[in-house]
């Protein structure tokens, strides 16, 4: 494992480079002419709403689907570069050391925790055990490999706080630790980049905030980068180096954790409005200062939507779910609609 | 038989008694026509109906009067010796007894003194019998299991057709040997290298099959092979089968009479039993190295692929494991130690013949490696001895002539109990007899898995 602290003028090489990736099932089209870039020793996140095509651009990268069409280059450290799109998944962890933990986890369930990470380290262990064939001899070089390789299980094992429970079956373990297991399990195949599907899902506070230390200290200590897919926004926000939205397989919005969060377009992607309204929007907005029209655009949505909220407060007493990360949006998904939907009215209806 | 055990449970009885009556009426339902009728033909020719209500009634009675002791009796005792069962075992926390810590030990032990013994006890002429039908058939079974417990057991590929590499083994000793005059020791590995090579040859195209499509293409491959035997009669003499294949020999020393021979060379009296003895030991030394190289493959980063495979493929091809040749290796290292069983048979019988290939011995030795407990070397070493021993042990059961009558032939119903024991042991113990698994590495202690987390495997 070689320490990187993330250099200025490194983090500016892109480890993972999508360029127009495209997926098809039939007639359905999941991803659209998608680019995007995750820098090297950057948390990048992917965010959509449900069924925007995140993990499918993850089975892209991980070779679990074959890309329609489109390249996906990965440059590794050494300056070996590999199309993804081209090799199988296994050597997509093994050569292009891109590894990944899945939505639903999937651990080995009847295998010790110390076994999930042993496995793990399966290609290192088989070329240091002559394939199977001088380990079977019981030469000292594959004792040396297997001392190694505990070693490793137990630095992760502590470093996700399951040494104790090392020995106990993998299905044993608490769902949170689960998840803990699976990110470590990925990190014992030595990857340069890291594709998380999920990682925060079904946590809860306390486990989430571990969850992003971990991520942190990863990213910080190993120099590994990682892609993640989230729908916890207190973890995209707050670890994140960049974020890319997807919406219906296509880029929305692309860039500091900060600048997505008053993307309109990303607003209206997750509240529910169509694009050509919100560009309407901004046509109307537009006009009079010279300010940013979305901006404008995002202020006048959300004075709109508190204004809603107010509203319904004063006759129904109820408690506005608020999401703190998403302050600006300050609003549910329904009063958002109708605010779209008069704010449709004076240019005519185009619908 | 109420009055008896009223005071026995009160509540249990009338359940008990309806069940019985039920049982009974079932059994009516079902035996009616294949017990009650019989259909025979008279001196004329003509076809006549015989009705058999005494037989009936016995049937329909046996299984009323089960059902009802079933429930009244057995059920209430069973249930109070778990619970027993369950309160002891909270209290002691359990050290295991001596016996049972060392088990394997202790088999070993037993297994090499095991021709020694029955040679003392009863004489070398009568010891045949005792290492021939128990002995080495049931260990060649044991290796067979052990072998298919690598696929099976391990790799959770299902593989019916397990029976075609014992028969390629077979084969490839039989026709080697007659043909080229090649002596044991030679073909031996040959045998296991031939069937390693056909393992990899089914294994390519089932390789994206799971489950039960795996299941059945190994079912036919194991099929093909046996319809080459019989209908390759060229070369494989096809139905007749190959015989006066050559015997093994004792580091070039031949169980045979005259000079050279085993007994005259070590001066002691011509007997079939040294070569019985011989090969005996020698089934056991290939049996044990069966679980030598299956202990140490589960400790190597190949049998962890193994294992990992059967919990979750994808999650494996996600670490960078390469499925294809995992399966691949796993097949050809199942099919090797079925190839060296093959061998053996070979030379053990002197004949081989399509006859011995049969589906049913695919299934046999299936059923093993399931009621043993998938992936315990124990647990099918066990359940092969319980199997084969038991249906082997059925052909001395020469008294239960003198309970049905003379006609009474005891191992034909070695099946009917085959079926009858699988289905008892997987009522009272569904992960076979061993049920946990042994993990392959530990950091703290070496703590059992309990067969609520493994996984059979996908096919």
């Amino acid at each position: 494992m070689s320490v990187t602290q993330s250099m200025s003028g490194q983090s500016m090489d892109p480890i993972l480079k999508v360029e127009h990736l495209s997926m098809k099932f039939g007639g359905l089209v999941a991803i659209n002419d998608l680019s995007l870039e995750a820098r090297r020793g950057d948390i990048t996140a992917i965010i959509g709403p449900n069924g925007a095509g995140k993990t499918t651009v993850f089975n892209c990268i991980t070779g679990f689907y074959k890309p329609t069409g489109g390249m996906l280059t990965l440059s590794r450290q050494n300056g070996e570069k590999y199309l993804l799109e081209r090799l199988p998944d296994y050597l997509i962890t093994h050569k292009a050391r891109v590894a990944r933990t899945f939505q639903n986890i999937r651990l080995f369930s009847g295998l010790t925790a110390l076994e999930n990470l042993l496995v793990a380290q399966h290609n290192m262990l088989m070329k240091s055990s002559g394939y199977t064939i001088l380990g079977l001899l019981g030469l000292p070089g594959y004792k040396r490999a297997s001392v190694e390789a505990t070693e490793k299980a137990r630095y992760w094992l502590e470093k996700i706080n399951l040494i104790d429970r090392a020995d106990d079956p993998a299905g044993d373990l608490p769902y949170g630790a689960q998840r803990r297991l699976e990110i470590a399990r990925a990190m014992c195949t030595d990857p340069e980049l890291l594709c998380l599907d999920e990682p925060a899902a079904g946590l809860n506070p306390r486990e989430s905030a571990e969850l992003n230390k971990l991520l942190l200290d990863i990213r910080d200590e190993t120099g590994t980068s990682i892609l993640l897919i989230e729908h916890d926004m207190a973890v995209v926000m707050e670890i994140s180096d960049h974020v890319v939205v997807l919406e219906y397989g296509t880029k929305i919005s692309d860039g500091k954790p900060e600048m997505v969060r008053n993307d309109p377009k990303v607003i209206a992607a997750y509240l529910g409005v169509e694009d050509e309204e919100i560009a309407e929007l901004i046509d109307e907005v537009a006009a009079p200062t010279g300010a940013d029209p979305a901006d404008i655009a995002v202020a006048r949505l959300a004075k709109e939507a508190v204004a809603e909220i107010a509203k319904e407060q004063a006759v129904t007493k109820g408690e506005p779910k608020v999401k703190p990360a998403r302050k600006t949006t300050a609003a549910k998904p329904v009063s958002a609609r109708k605010t779209s939907a008069r704010a449709k009215k004076p240019s005519g209806g185009s619908k | 038989m109420a009055e008896l055990s009223k005071p026995h449970s009160e509540s249990v009885f009338p359940s008990a008694i309806r069940e019985g009556i039920i049982a009974g009426i079932i059994a009516f339902g079902l035996f009616v026509l294949i017990i009650g009728f019989r259909t025979d033909q008279n001196i004329s020719n003509e076809l006549i109906l015989t009705q058999r209500w005494g037989l009936l009634a016995i049937m329909v009675a046996i299984a009323a009067v089960g059902r009802f002791l079933f429930k009244a009796f057995i059920s209430p005792w069973l249930t109070a010796r778990l619970k027993a069962r369950e309160a002891v075992e909270t209290v002691e926390g359990g050290e295991p007894s001596f016996f049972r810590r060392n088990f394997s030990q202790l088999a070993i032990l037993f297994l090499l003194i095991y021709p020694v013994l029955i040679v003392l006890m009863v004489g070398l002429q009568g010891s045949l019998k005792w290492v021939d039908n128990f002995g080495i058939q049931i260990l060649i079974y044991v290796m067979l299991a052990w072998g298919l417990n690598i696929v099976v057991g391990l790799a959770g590929l299902l593989d019916l057709g397990y029976v075609a590499f014992y028969a390629v083994g077979a084969y490839s000793y039989a026709l080697l040997s007659t043909y080229y005059g090649l002596s044991f020791w030679v073909l031996l590995p040959m045998a296991g290298i031939f069937a390693a090579t056909w393992g990899v040859i089914l294994g390519f195209p089932v390789l994206r099959l799971r489950g039960d499509y795996l299941a059945i293409v190994t079912l036919a491959f194991g099929e093909i092979i046996r319809l080459v035997l019989i209908n390759w009669t060229a070369v494989t003499k096809g139905t007749f089968g190959i015989s006066g294949i050559a015997k093994a020999t004792l580091f070039g020393i031949p169980f045979t009479a005259g000079p050279n021979g085993f007994a005259a060379i070590f001066g002691l009296p011509l007997s079939a039993a040294y070569y019985k003895i011989f090969l005996y030991y020698l089934i056991l030394f290939l049996a044990l190295l069966t679980a030598w190289v299956t202990i140490r493959l589960r400790r190597m980063p190949v049998g962890r692929a193994w294992e990992a495979l059967r919990e979750d493929e994808i999650a494996c091809r996600s670490l960078g494991i390469n499925t294809t040749t995992t399966k691949l290796t796993a097949f050809a290292t199942g099919a090797m130690f079925g190839g060296f069983a093959g061998s053996f048979f070979a030379a053990r019988q002197g004949f081989v013949s399509p006859e011995s290939f049969v589906f049913l011995e695919s299934a046999v030795v299936l059923a093993i490696v399931v009621l043993g407990g998938m992936g315990s070397l124990i647990g099918i070493a066990v359940a092969a001895v319980v199997m084969i021993g038991g249906t082997e042990i059925l052909r001395e059961m020469q008294f239960l002539k003198f309970v049905f009558g003379p006609n009474f032939t005891p191992e034909l119903y070695r099946m009917l109990i085959f079926g009858l024991a699988m289905v008892t042991v997987m009522v009272w113990k569904p992960r076979g007899f061993v049920g946990s698994r042994e993990p392959s590495a530990f950091l703290h202690k070496r703590k059992l898995v309990s067969g609520a987390f493994t996984k059979e495997g996908h096919g």
